[in-house]
């Protein structure tokens, strides 16, 4: 059976700190805004979806008891809509839009809404521990350092210096205001409101267009202490990588992924419910999959899920013609540019993360829809969305906007 | 049987059990100690006119010091050749801690008087207890060392000195084998309460009656927090166990395993009640003891070292000969160590230079020394005492009276003849004569002393103050007083001996350089010098390569070469290496100690780099060899070259050739050493990758036809050992 993504809806990011404008949203609130909004923007009767998935790396606390579930009914969706919460770290959001594909395609579901919550300033990234790092025996058989340190490795061992980093960073900012700017986003952008319907947020406030080569340049890497002092990550990295002579620090907050609040969902349904709707389908899934990569490295697995989608699509890099990579740190993409020969201008061409912030768990979906988008803007026909993650992995998606 | 505690009962019903284990100077746990234990807890248990127990010590050498080692080797040596029986080896680790655990649970008040030093199992006992009462004597201390020889606590130290003082603490402690003085151990709470020298049972005793229903410990009382947190769910705990492992792993270079097992036990075992965190810490204790690493490092690092301290290499019916008066010619760096160490040791030493200015440098070099050590166990006058022990001279008459010489001049056989002749006319040849020289053959040397046979190679390595080993070199004609004197005398240092037979390079500088000469031949060939660098290091190493020719420099490297080509004619084999030197010295870069060699050392003081000139002296290969290439080329190169050393007579035992190559040149610590390394791979195995290694770089990885014998008749350089012949 086909499942035909019919529409994306997110919430604009807030700074993931107590001064954020979504802040005081708790995350069931802000989730069940973008539910409500996907809901009735096509006009479905709840009782024809199967089930919600949610991407949400840190699922304790606010976010803890499936979240998921909890927001089919604060969205007052029929009961009859299942909930699961899914975490695959940073690509959670797209995961969860490949999960609701595969099952329309099976004929398991005929309508799912997919996408993920992450309110960080409320939850913090780490929040729910976990034995990666701090159990020993499972930090030595993965040879666990922070995704910093992995950011660094990459520029280091791929040949990125601080000036290329810096300079990414800036070209994302600068191509986060045009397209705020343009309207490129309106579409997909869901106004926040609070608790007695005012308005609190309606465009992603990390950004800083302001940015230069210069402002970043004063910012010192963030990863340099924990990475030479204590506790001395650069060790294990060189165990890992030993033909590197040490790692140049490179990544601070100016060229890496914001930590923002957002939430974001994608309704994936089958032809038949497509039209019972009259809700015309944007785009179709070519091929799609998850891969496992080095996990100290960590953040290199893109660049080989996008060789395996692509070969299952029987396509080449040459029939995408629209590419987005996560911005998680800059480095992140130069490589993927560099491993797939990619130029600067076919990629992230309305800036990314860096810009705009990467709310762990929705990120993956919000992703997908800015192609979406841009695919409908630009006319053009293909676009292959990926994300890097945690311990090693890479989601990606080919899709074809109808 | 033998009787290990004894036990009085006194009028207020409070038992005092004595430890005194016979035969042994200092109290160590062995088979009769553990049975005593099981009946005195027993005793306690069903004696209702006992009201509490005190335990101490009936030896002035201390509380106690540790398992026995014969109880260790039962653990360690596991009969035959057999994989290693996990539920037994479990049994046989756990009967400590079980023990012990009976101990605080018999349902009395125990308390413990620790008049002395209590190590390792020692310590452990008195955590078992439940109130512990330490000597303020500064000199006392008490810890937790098994790292240091490839175990960690398995006697329940590692669950409940966490307890007591927190999770960070005590890694910190357990992970560096570090000890608390008697200050810290009350501040940190390791101790209850601090007593004078000679009052720890009175003030054991008073607790016990003055606490007549302490008998349970914190950690078996509902609601028990570990201080500082622990668990998952605790930030500071996740911060703590995340940096632990990295820190470790630093020190470890994941080729050290027991650290580890450490951490996880403390991990795993830290969320668990006491009666099953036991049982964890003894299923990672298990897996250390059933890994043949810790028998190699204990049997090097403990045994073996132990036995060459107290003379295992020492000639038989030859009389103690300390030496009284020392005479040291040349007052260099080397020189002046040596005095700066005999004169701590109380001997008088006669310090002689060409001349007298040279001679005050010389001292003046150990008073700086000994300066930095003040207010860390050294005051003033101790120092001041030490200091008059040396006298700088500059003429060799003044050297009447010594009893034994000990030559540091110049690394030149023409100055080395007229210094030792002339010192002979002073003092006669039937003083014992030691040479510090580190590469030419001793029995060469012999011949500018009339009675060879007094004349022996003694060298030392830098800096003295700190390096342990001593390498002692019989020359052809050395004679036994000879090697009884220069025992003697590093025994009254305090230092750890080898003794070897003569050849070029003897043993160790032999045996080092050949790691600085695999490294430098890698860079030669194009091979990535970050790559061979951070692998000698993830090896064992203690620095790569290349750092280490820097250290020591490459221009004495040069220099060592060169006499050897004009030494050896055409029988010299040159090498790449050979070239490299070479051309190094060519370029100006002489090592560390002109700022500029491999590496570059910033005027600053700032991290030193590779120098980028060696991309193009040196251009990086296309092809480069895996991290697992290199590791093998550098250490095979070492061991091919100790197995050598063993076939040509140079080594008589594989203990002077583990100890020589450990703490020699820092050889890869946890392999025990290179003969362990050889028996625990095994030979055939070694054979093999030498003549694979031998076929693709060369002939100097080719094995010696001694291991080619080993190999097809299975044999060990080591005898093979069990838990009876231990």
């Amino acid at each position: 059976m086909e499942a035909y993504i019919y529409d994306a809806v997110r919430s604009p990011r807030g700074r993931g700190k107590p001064d954020g404008a979504l802040h005081d949203i708790t995350p069931i609130a802000l989730v069940t805004q973008v539910l409500t909004a996907i809901r009735d923007r096509n006009g479905i009767d709840t009782a024809d979806v199967d089930d919600l998935i949610l991407g949400c790396v840190a699922p304790v606390g606010e976010q803890g008891t499936d979240i998921a579930r909890l927001a089919v009914l604060t969205a007052g969706f029929a009961e009859t809509v299942a909930g699961v919460q899914i975490n695959r770290f940073c690509a959670s959001g797209l995961e969860a839009v490949n999960m609701a594909i595969a099952k329309v395609m099976t004929g398991e579901a005929e309508m799912v809404v997919a996408g993920g919550i992450e309110s960080m300033s409320r939850v913090p990234m780490g929040a729910d521990g976990g034995a990666w790092a701090s159990d020993p025996s499972v930090a030595y058989a993965t040879y666990f350092a922070p995704q910093g340190i992995g950011a660094d490795v990459i520029a280091t061992k791929f040949g990125f210096s601080r000036e290329d980093v810096d300079a990414y960073a800036v070209e994302s900012q600068r191509r986060a205001k045009v397209a705020w700017d343009e309207g490129r986003f309106a579409k997909s952008i869901l106004p926040i409101r609070d608790i007695i319907g005012q308005v609190v947020l309606t465009h992603d406030e990390h950004m800083r267009p302001e940015t230069t080569m210069q402002s970043l340049g004063a910012l010192k890497p963030s990863f340099t202490a924990m990475g030479e002092e204590m506790p001395g990550f650069d060790t294990i990295a060189l165990l890992r990588y030993p033909e590197l002579e040490r790692v140049n620090h490179v990544h601070h907050a100016g060229n890496s992924s914001g930590i923002v609040d957002g939430s974001a969902a994608v309704l994936v349904g089958s032809k038949a419910m497509g039209e019972k709707y009259g809700l015309k389908p944007r785009a179709r899934m070519k091929a799609m999959g998850s891969i496992g990569s080095e996990p100290l490295i960590m953040l290199t697995g893109p660049e080989s899920i996008a060789n395996k989608v692509l070969k299952k699509a029987g396509m080449t890099k040459a029939d995408i013609d629209l590419w987005e990579l996560n911005e998680a740190f800059a480095s992140v993409v130069l490589r993927y540019m560099q491993a797939l020969n990619l130029d600067h201008s076919q990629i992230n061409v309305n800036g990314g993360a860096i810009a705009m912030g990467h709310p762990l768990g929705a990120t993956g979906a919000m992703v997908l829809g800015t192609a979406i988008d841009e695919l409908e803007r630009s006319g053009k026909g293909t676009a292959l969305v990926n994300l890097c993650v945690g311990a090693g992995m890479g989601t990606g998606i080919i899709i074809e906007r109808i | 049987m033998a009787h290990t505690i004894s036990t009085v009962i006194d009028s207020d019903g409070i038992a005092l059990l004595t430890i005194d284990v016979p035969d042994q100077s200092m109290n160590v746990i062995g088979p009769y100690f553990i049975a005593d234990l099981g009946a005195a807890i027993t005793q306690l248990k069903t004696d209702d006119t006992i009201k509490g127990a005190v335990i101490c010590s009936g030896k002035d050498s201390g509380f106690m010091a540790g398992m026995d080692l014969k109880q260790m080797s039962a653990m360690l040596f596991p009969a035959g050749n057999t994989a290693p029986d996990m539920a037994k080896i479990f049994d046989r680790v756990f009967v400590l801690n079980d023990l012990f655990r009976q101990l605080e649970t018999c349902g009395k008040p125990v308390a413990v008087a620790l008049e002395g030093t209590a190590m390792g199992g020692g310590l452990e006992l008195a955590l078992a207890c439940h109130h512990r009462v330490l000597s303020s004597n500064p000199k006392v201390q008490i810890g937790l060392p098994e790292v240091m020889v490839g175990l960690f606590p398995g006697g329940g130290g590692s669950q409940r000195l966490p307890r007591l003082i927190g999770v960070q603490t005590a890694l910190l402690y357990m992970l560096q084998g570090k000890s608390f003085r008697p200050p810290e151990a009350l501040a940190l709470k390791v101790v209850d309460e601090l007593a004078e020298p000679g009052k720890t049972v009175e003030a054991a005793k008073a607790w016990v009656k003055a606490n007549p229903d302490s008998s349970i410990q914190p950690w078996d009382i509902k609601g028990f927090k570990v201080p500082g947190g622990s668990g998952q769910f605790n930030p500071a705990f996740i911060q703590t166990m995340m940096a632990a492992t990295v820190m470790t792993t630093k020190e470890t270079q994941r080729n050290l395993h027991a650290p580890h097992a450490l951490l996880s036990a403390v991990y795993e075992g830290i969320q668990l009640p006491m009666d099953r965190a036991i049982r964890i810490e003894s299923k990672y204790f298990a897996k250390v003891v059933a890994d043949p690493q810790a028998a190699n490092m204990v049997r090097t690092l403990f045994v073996s070292k132990q036995a060459a301290e107290r003379g295992a290499r020492r000639p038989t019916g030859v009389d103690k000969a300390p030496t009284k008066k020392l005479a040291v010619l040349g007052a260099g760096m080397m020189g002046a160590g040596i005095a700066n160490v005999a004169a701590q040791a109380g001997i008088e030493v006669m310090l002689l230079d060409r001349d007298m200015p040279a001679a005050e440098r010389g001292k003046a070099h150990a008073e700086e020394q000994m300066k930095k050590r003040i207010g860390k166990g050294m005051t003033p006058e101790q120092m001041a005492q030490i200091l008059a022990r040396i006298t700088p001279v500059a003429a060799a008459t003044a050297l009447q009276g010594c009893d034994f010489v000990i030559e540091a001049v110049f690394e030149d056989p023409a100055v080395k003849a007229e210094i030792t002749k002339r010192v002979e006319a002073v003092l006669g040849a039937d003083i014992i004569f030691g040479s510090n020289t580190s590469t030419l053959p001793i029995s060469g040397l012999a011949h500018n002393w009339s009675k060879p046979e007094n004349f022996i190679g003694i060298h030392f390595f830098s800096p003295v103050e700190k390096m342990a080993l001593v390498e002692v070199i019989m020359g052809q004609q050395t004679g036994p007083a000879a090697l009884a004197k220069a025992l003697d005398f590093v025994a009254q240092i305090r230092k750890t001996p080898i003794v070897v037979n003569d050849s070029r390079g003897f043993y160790t500088s032999r045996c080092f350089a050949t790691y600085v000469q695999e490294g430098t031949q890698m860079l030669a060939e194009g091979i990535n010098p970050a790559l061979i660098e951070n692998v000698g290091k993830q090896l064992g190493m203690p620095v790569g390569p290349l750092a280490v020719s820097d250290e020591v420099s490459i221009e004495l490297g040069y220099k060592v070469m060169q006499a050897a080509k004009v030494a050896l004619g055409d029988a010299y084999v040159s090498s790449k290496a050979d070239d490299v030197a070479a051309k190094m010295v060519a370029l100006g870069r002489l090592g560390r100690k002109n700022g500029k060699g491999y590496y570059e050392y910033p005027a600053d003081g700032g991290k030193k780099a590779l120098w980028p000139g060696l991309a193009t002296e040196y251009p990086l290969s296309a092809i480069q060899p895996s991290a697992q290439e290199v590791r093998e080329r550098l250490l095979y190169r070492q061991i091919v070259e100790c197995a050598r050393c063993f076939t040509e007579g140079v080594l008589v035992t594989p203990q002077d050739g583990d100890i020589g190559a450990i703490f020699g040149w820092g050889f890869a610590p946890y392999t025990g050493g290179p003969f362990s390394a050889i028996d625990t791979i095994g030979a055939e195995e070694v054979v093999e990758t030498l003549d694979r290694l031998a076929a693709e770089h060369g002939d100097r990885f080719a094995p010696p036809q001694q291991l080619r014998e080993m190999a097809s008749k299975g044999l060990h350089y080591y005898p093979a050992v069990s838990a009876k012949a231990a």
